[in-house]
């Protein structure tokens, strides 16, 4: 089998990690090569695979050793839960440097240094939830993930990252192979939110993928740091990872995403009842202002 | 093929032997996929025409050799004025390497200027460890006493902070707490040349002087303070202390490399030599006025100069050519209520004579120019008191209102009505107008050689020369050391520009029995 490369992208603090290495997990359990690149300076990507607090990152090796290139691929590359592969990027603290160019430098180290072998069957690339510059993009060039999977849910701002991602991926779709894969719903339990997720995939030309209701176990795991794959497989969530995984390893709806408007997104929000018609007469008014109208 | 080592021979002349002419021609033929020549031709000719040049201008996404550097460079160049001052740049070596060549080959001297050499690690966490490291050895290697820090685009895309990265190498003991290390934020990607070293002289300033205020007084030491801006014509720091001395002015020239860029081969290198001291850097808000001999590049340090030290920067002209020298001179005059000496006057009316005895030659001559705004300005105004008449004037950097006082200046004058002023665009640009407005000379730095070249090509009668005032100047020596300010300057322009007039001619009338009617002993 061909490698594939998936890229994960949705709103910040949605579950991108989380999902990703319950799916990744599972991917494995189905007999799968797996590898996770965390694009993000904080380096939460690996660290329920690994049962570690945070992965020590390809820049921070870089640093140490004086550049990249001083660096070797067992350095950086460790294996977790049944083999998967983990890899940090890393980055600078907050405020200082360019946590992009990280990105970029480590992708282009793994590259070189061949960490993309012939027995990987999936490489997953969890990316920081806001595609600030450029950097963040490095995982959707030419050449590398070519599906991309985004984490949403009924909440307001997580639909609206995720029609702002779809926008971002029709620049790189038009000059090459970056598809949007689907959209993944990861519970916040909100009033129809499979329905509305499934309305919005189709008007972004994509579908919801899987939806995973939300569970405790899932932190109850994480306080062992570990996947609920691992920790609990008999779960009912573990269960629902796994149709996750499946429908991912057999998914061939590729697509290049038509986003919709602010007002299209608004109309649908509202048809949800997600939020009310916009009263005109209401906007920029406070609280006070309001109780004295 | 071999050369023999008697007699080795660069590739001009080496290159039209037939052995050579022969191997090039296979070569062009068997790899070089080149077009026919007649396609070559007629695609080079219609480079040359209006229609072309309309497209050109209408060009939105391209820059063709834009008549100007990056900041950093001025920034580099305006340190070098200062006492035991190092250039240190903050970013990547390259950069440097850059500054330094650019400026060896315009000098043919060695520009000390250090990095830090930020790479790839430095470009993801910052460069704070190569501003600590970068201070120390700078310092312990090269004993400045200042270290005047500027940046490059890779540390300012990333947005290192140099105030924070030089305290925190302050505290981290890395050179003392008290140790001169002003600092400007230099963008290549904004302005020029010129911005670059009005930041880096704000930035020495504002180190010198802006805690330091309270007992500071306008006119307590009577002084004038004189600002060149990126100048790089060495005779020109040389005549302004000159005309100072001679009229008894007490002054202090902020920044003047003249002594660094131009060392003697005496056996003894060195790294420092001349440059403003601290010494009259602290002083300088004392003076009784700054006057900026570039003023439409020095925006920020005027700020300064009203803003922090309450002087009023009287406004002038670069004293170029005759009546902006008199005006400036008039101006330190009533500033100091010095005279201006019979010296001076003397000079003054050499000038005037030269003037005449050359008007009639310059007279209704067209010249195109291109170069910094105060320079082209200065240099526009000395045309037009020639009788000469500018053609098209062009200055990338230039703004709006840089613009509209040459348009005004133009159009007071008899010879500067049909003047065509140029900004934000570049010598490609250039090359388009001096073909289709052909002018008799272009006026700038060495790269309108290659316009020149061009103009050739086309046929001799459409040759325009070009005359070489203006940085940088690469393939011709020692001009660097020559003045363009004062009335000396003039006289050193005008001695360039008419005898190229004079020479041109020659070159036209020297056909025997058919223009040598006209090749004069005596011009």
């Amino acid at each position: 089998m061909a490698l594939r490369q998936c890229a994960i992208y949705g709103k910040g603090g949605i579950g991108k990690s989380t999902t990703t290495q319950n799916l990744v997990s599972a991917l494995a359990e189905l007999g799968n090569n797996v590898m996770i690149v965390g694009c993000d300076p904080k380096a939460d990507s690996t660290r329920l695979i690994l049962h570690a607090k945070a992965q020590t990152t390809i820049m921070s090796l870089a640093a140490e050793a004086g550049s990249v290139e001083d660096l070797e691929l067992e350095d950086v590359l460790k294996a977790g839960y049944r083999g998967i592969k983990c890899v940090e990027s890393g980055g600078p603290e907050p405020g200082v440097g360019c946590a992009g160019r990280g990105v970029i430098t480590a992708i282009n180290f793994l590259e070189e240094e061949g960490a993309y072998d012939d027995e990987l069957d999936f490489v997953f690339y969890d990316v920081l939830g806001d595609v600030v510059c450029g950097g963040f993009a490095m995982p959707i060039r030419e050449n590398k993930a070519q599906e991309i999977y985004i984490v949403c849910s009924g909440e307001m701002m997580a639909m609206y990252a995720a029609n702002n991602i779809a926008k971002g991926i029709v620049k790189y779709a038009n000059s090459g192979s970056v598809r949007l894969a689907g959209l993944i719903c990861n519970s916040r339990e909100t009033a129809r939110e499979d329905e509305l997720i499934s309305a919005l995939a189709a008007k972004i030309g994509t579908t919801m993928i899987h939806f995973v209701p939300r569970d405790n176990v899932v932190q109850r795991a994480e306080i062992r740091r570990m996947t609920v794959i691992e920790y609990e497989p008999a779960a009912k969530q573990a269960e629902e990872y796994r149709q996750l995984a499946i429908k991912i390893r057999d998914n061939k709806n590729f697509v290049i995403p038509t986003p919709i408007t602010m007002d299209e997104l608004e109309e649908l929000m509202m048809e949800f009842g997600i939020i009310d018609d916009v009263d005109e007469s209401i906007v920029g008014k406070t609280a006070a202002e309001e109780a004295i109208a | 093929m071999s050369q023999d080592v008697d007699n080795i021979q660069p590739s001009y002349p080496l290159f039209r032997t037939d052995e050579y002419k022969e191997n090039l021609a296979n070569k062009r033929e068997a790899y070089e996929e080149r077009h026919p020549q007649e396609k070559i031709d007629e695609v080079f000719q219609w480079t040359t025409t209006k229609e072309y040049q309309e497209l050109n201008f209408n060009r939105e996404a391209l820059t063709v050799n834009p008549a100007k550097a990056c900041q950093p460079l001025g920034a580099v160049l305006c340190a070098l004025g200062f006492e035991k001052t190092m250039p240190y740049v903050h970013g990547s070596q390259g950069c440097v390497a850059y500054f330094r060549t650019y400026f060896n080959r315009h000098f043919k001297e060695p520009v000390a200027c250090v990095s830090d050499s930020m790479t790839e690690d430095a470009a993801v966490f910052g460069g704070q460890k190569n501003m600590m490291a970068g201070l120390e050895n700078a310092k312990a290697l090269y004993k400045p006493d200042i270290i005047a820090v500027s940046t490059t685009c890779m540390a300012e895309v990333i947005g290192d902070d140099l105030n924070a990265f030089i305290n925190n190498a302050k505290k981290a003991g890395h050179v003392e707490q008290d140790y001169p290390t002003p600092y400007a934020h230099t963008p290549s990607f904004v302005g020029s040349h010129t911005t670059g070293w009005d930041n880096m002289f704000e930035g020495m300033i504002k180190y010198f002087t802006l805690n330091h205020m309270d007992d500071k007084k306008v006119g307590s030491n009577g002084k004038i303070n004189l600002v060149p801006g990126f100048e790089t014509y060495l005779g020109n720091f040389r005549v302004i202390h000159r005309m100072m001395k001679e009229m008894g002015v007490d002054y202090s020239l902020l920044s003047d490399p003249s002594e660094v860029l131009d060392t003697p081969a005496d056996g003894t290198f060195r790294m420092y030599a001349g440059g403003t001291t601290q010494a009259e850097l602290k002083d300088s808000p004392n003076a009784i006025d700054t006057l900026l001999l570039q003023p439409w590049q020095l925006e920020k340090t005027k700020k300064f100069v009203q803003t922090i030290w309450h002087q009023p920067a009287t406004a002038i002209n670069i004293p170029m050519g005759l009546e902006w020298t008199d005006d400036f001179l008039m101006k330190i005059s009533e500033l100091t209520g010095k005279p201006i000496p019979a010296s001076l006057e003397l000079e003054r009316g050499r000038l005037v004579d030269m003037m005449t005895d050359s008007h009639t030659w310059m007279h209704g001559k067209k010249f195109s120019l291109y170069g910094d705004a105060d320079f082209v300005m200065g240099m526009t105004k000395f045309l037009l008191e020639m009788g000469a008449e500018p053609a098209d004037v062009l200055c990338n950097h230039a703004n709006k209102r840089w613009a509209k006082a040459m348009d005004k200046m133009l159009k007071d004058s008899p010879y500067g009505q049909n003047t065509v002023v140029h900004t934000g665009k570049d010598l490609w640009h250039f090359r388009s107008l001096v073909f289709t407005n052909k002018p008799d000379f272009m006026i700038g730095n060495s790269y309108g050689k290659f316009i020149q070249r061009d103009t050739f090509y086309k046929g001799e009668a459409f040759e325009v020369p070009l005359i070489r005032i203006g940085f940088p100047i690469f393939d011709r020596h020692h001009l660097h050391r020559m003045t363009t300010l004062g009335y000396e300057g003039a006289i050193y322009m005008l001695t360039t520009l008419v005898n190229a007039i004079l020479e041109q001619l020659d070159k036209e009338t020297k056909g025997m029995g058919t223009t040598d009617y006209n090749y004069d002993l005596i011009r």
